[in-house]
Order: C-alpha cells, then sequence, then structure tokens
C-alpha cells in the first residue's frame, strides 16, 4: 500500500544516479533541481532546503549513508513529492554518526500529514539493507523507478 | 505515556522517527502516543511529553525540557530504538 504510494511519489525524472557533486551544498541543489525538474516545486524550494541546512544542521542526516533534506511547506511547493540523488563520490554533511552520504533524497509536502503514506514506503525501503543496496547501485534512473513500479 | 518526535520542519524526519517508534511501541507492548513536530510546537509539546526523541543534533536546542530526551542515530535501525525506549520506559 505504501510502497504504491512511494512510487508515484517519483515523478518522471526525479531521480538521477551517479550524481558528482564535491559538497553537501551541491548535493542539496541536486536534489532541488530533481525536484524542479519533476515539476513538484518552483526553483525556490533549493534555496529553502539550503536554509534549512544552516539554520539547524545536518540532523537530516537520518541513517549511515542516507540524507532527507526538506524544508518547511511553502508556496514553493506544487505537489507533494520526493526526489533521489544517488551520489558518484560519497560527500561529507557533518554528521556526526552517519556520514559520508551516499544518497540524497529530495522531500517537498504541502501540509505537515499529506505525504504520511510516502514516508511510510520511505521508511519501509531504508530500514531493509537489499533495497538500500539496490538504490546505491543501480546503473541508472530507470533501473530505480521500474524497481518502485514494480512495488517491490 | 506521551512522546514527541521533533525535527527541523516537523514533517520528514520527525514522521519517519514516529512510525518507527510506534511499532517498537508496539513490540514493547507500551500505550504511548507519539506526536511528530517541529521545533517551535516541540517546545511546548514538550512540557506534556514524558519522552522526547529527536536526532543527536538537535538535542542542545531542546535542553531545559522537563521530558527525558532521547537521541536516535539511525531512524531505521528499530533495534537501536528498541534498546533506547526500552531503558527509558521498561
Amino acid at each position: 500500500m505504501s510502497l504504491a504510494a512511494l512510487s508515484s511519489a517519483f515523478a518522471p525524472n526525479s531521480i538521477a544516479v551517479g550524481v558528482v557533486v564535491d559538497s553537501r551544498e551541491a548535493a542539496i541543489v541536486g536534489v532541488g533541481e530533481l525536484l524542479v525538474a519533476s515539476g513538484r516545486t518552483t526553483t525556490g524550494y533549493t534555496g529553502e532546503m539550503l536554509a534549512v541546512l544552516h539554520e539547524l544542521g545536518p540532523y537530516f542526516v537520518v541513517a549511515p549513508g542516507i540524507a532527507i533534506a526538506h524544508a518547511r511547506p511553502s508556496e514553493s511547493v506544487l505537489s507533494a513529492g520526493l526526489s533521489l540523488a544517488v551520489l558518484a563520490e560519497p560527500v561529507e554533511f557533518g554528521s556526526d554518526h552517519n556520514d559520508p552520504v551516499r544518497m540524497v533524497f529530495g522531500l517537498c509536502a504541502k501540509d505537515h500529514d499529506g505525504h504520511i503514506e510516502v514516508l511510510s514506503g520511505l521508511a519501509e525501503m531504508l530500514s531493509d539493507d537489499a533495497q538500500v543496496n539496490f538504490l546505491l547501485n543501480a546503473s541508472d534512473a530507470d533501473r530505480i523507478h521500474e524497481y518502485l513500479a514494480s512495488g517491490l | 505515556m506521551k512522546i514527541v518526535a521533533v525535527c527541523g520542519m516537523g514533517i520528514g524526519t520527525s514522521v519517519l522517527l514516529k512510525m518507527n517508534a510506534e511499532k517498537v511501541l508496539a513490540q514493547l507492548g507500551i500505550e504511548a502516543t507519539v506526536t511528530a513536530a517541529d521545533m517551535s510546537t516541540a517546545r511546548q509539546l514538550g512540557f506534556e511529553a514524558n519522552i522526547v526523541l529527536t536526532t543527536p543534533e538537535l538535542v542542545p536546542s531542546l535542553q531545559g525540557l522537563p521530558a527525558e530526551i532521547i537521541s536516535i542515530d539511525h531512524f531505521f535501525d528499530l533495534a537501536e530504538l528498541n534498546r533506547k525506549l526500552s531503558a527509558a520506559l521498561l
């Protein structure tokens, strides 16, 4: 149930693999651009996510190697969704326990609870090492879209 | 038992934490309500809560609340949540 919601949260053009970045800011810009490319947000949202990083630190690095960048619901959000950048090389976010980061999700929402099923699916997927490894090693974005659409 | 899961924005990390905390509480057989909240809401809710769950980076900003603050390193590691919630509640 939540897995179908997860698949539809990733609109076309929301996933990229082998993304080359040299800083945590560049990684966040990367997932921001994917949210824009997939029609979820306007460009302003990227700056809002960067502001969160600078205001509160890298608290959104929630598990080893995994960051979920996001900002508050705002006018920059067109519809709730996710993006994903699998990084070519790991990047330091400054997280004591979970650096270096190997994949970054971008999350946007219109409100506080309209996307709960999506997050539930995401938690389920990221709780499973085999699925995390699949994401890390996928040869291209289409593989990940197909994988998600298959219901895992 | 009242638990507040806290992140910066209240839409992402805290919701993930709430979902996994609920799973672990069910495993432990503990009756509790878990609320997801952003930092400013959490400062209000925190005064009524028994426990505040959050990430290590946000712990300093939540000091001063009467609730016990538990910091979680790995949000998807139910074993870590189980160990820390058991230590606090059992």
